[in-house]
């Protein structure tokens, strides 16, 4: 699909960066005239991923995470984030709601949350190299400039 | 982070504030947690209005505060639960066991 504007961003897994991830996602999308719903969904969304990066990817040490935002054709907002951490040994079992070996203080949501907010998710991984997740979602946005470039 | 909190006729209510995201989440949790111990209420009543963002790490805070209030034998209230974090909570399934109330109830 040919993008249309593209914004590549790369930082260590600090936790203070889920709320700049977030930031920087809502930023990015003001061009594309999203509604507040739409925005809270691609915010959610964005956080939940750079939140597993952080939390799962690595989890006793800070490595890199990359998020790209691409502006597709039709007014689709694409968000993928990377890591190149442990990995995810079954990625079915991990798109599975309440799976998570993350203990008390995580509820195995993040991935079925992003799957409802977004309109498609794909969870690439490979163990002992990395995951990437990668979303989209149709703006229907607040009027007719969403179908301007 | 603040926790404004109050406590009439052992019902205590916490104002939440800010993003509840995993960086902030380990702190809210503790100080909820921490404040059911202290004030053993009959009611705790999560009161969202003041929160601006919340992504799942709100979702473990609240099953962890619910455990604590049913250890009491008491109730979990949620009040004023702006959409974004809403959303969030009906996603999770969590209004099956912690019902979300539009409103602030009468004291
Ligand atoms: N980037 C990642 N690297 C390694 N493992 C991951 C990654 N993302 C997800 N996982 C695995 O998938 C599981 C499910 O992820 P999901 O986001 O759905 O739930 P969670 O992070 O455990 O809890 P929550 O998101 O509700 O706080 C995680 O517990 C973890 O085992
Ligand atoms: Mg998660």
């Amino acid at each position: 699909m040919k993008h249309e504007n593209e914004a590549v961003i790369r930082f260590p897994s600090l936790s203070s960066n889920e709320a700049f991830a977030r930031s920087v996602t809502a930023a990015f999308a003001a061009q594309m005239d999203p509604t507040l719903e739409e925005l809270g969904d691609l915010k959610t969304a964005v956080s939940e991923a750079v939140t597993n990066a952080i939390v799962h990817a690595y989890p006793d040490r800070i490595g890199p995470v990359v998020l790209r935002l691409r502006r597709l054709a039709g007014n689709v907002l694409e968000i993928t984030v990377k890591d190149t951490g442990v990995g995810i040994p079954d990625v079915a079992q991990a798109r599975q709601p309440m799976f998570t070996t993350g203990g008390a203080e995580r509820s195995g949501m993040g991935l079925t949350i992003m799957e409802s907010f977004m309109n498609s998710l794909t969870l690439r991984s490979q163990p002992g190299r990395g995951t990437t997740v990668r979303m989209r979602k149709k703006l229907i946005g607040r009027g007719e400039t969403a179908c301007k470039p | 982070m603040n926790f404004t909190s109050l406590l009439q006729e052992k019902r205590l209510t916490i104002l939440l504030s800010g993003d509840i995201d995993h960086h902030a989440a380990k702190e809210i949790m503790e100080s909820v947690s921490a404040k059911i111990r202290v004030y053993l209420p009959q009611i705790c009543e999560l009161d969202f209005s003041g929160v601006t963002f919340m992504d799942s790490s709100g979702i473990a805070l609240v099953i962890h505060a619910l455990r604590g209030m049913n250890q009491l034998g008491g109730t979990l209230r949620l009040t004023n639960v702006p959409p974004q974090p809403r959303k969030v909570l009906l996603a999770s399934g969590i209004q099956k066991l912690v019902p979300l109330n539009q409103e602030r109830s009468p004291a």
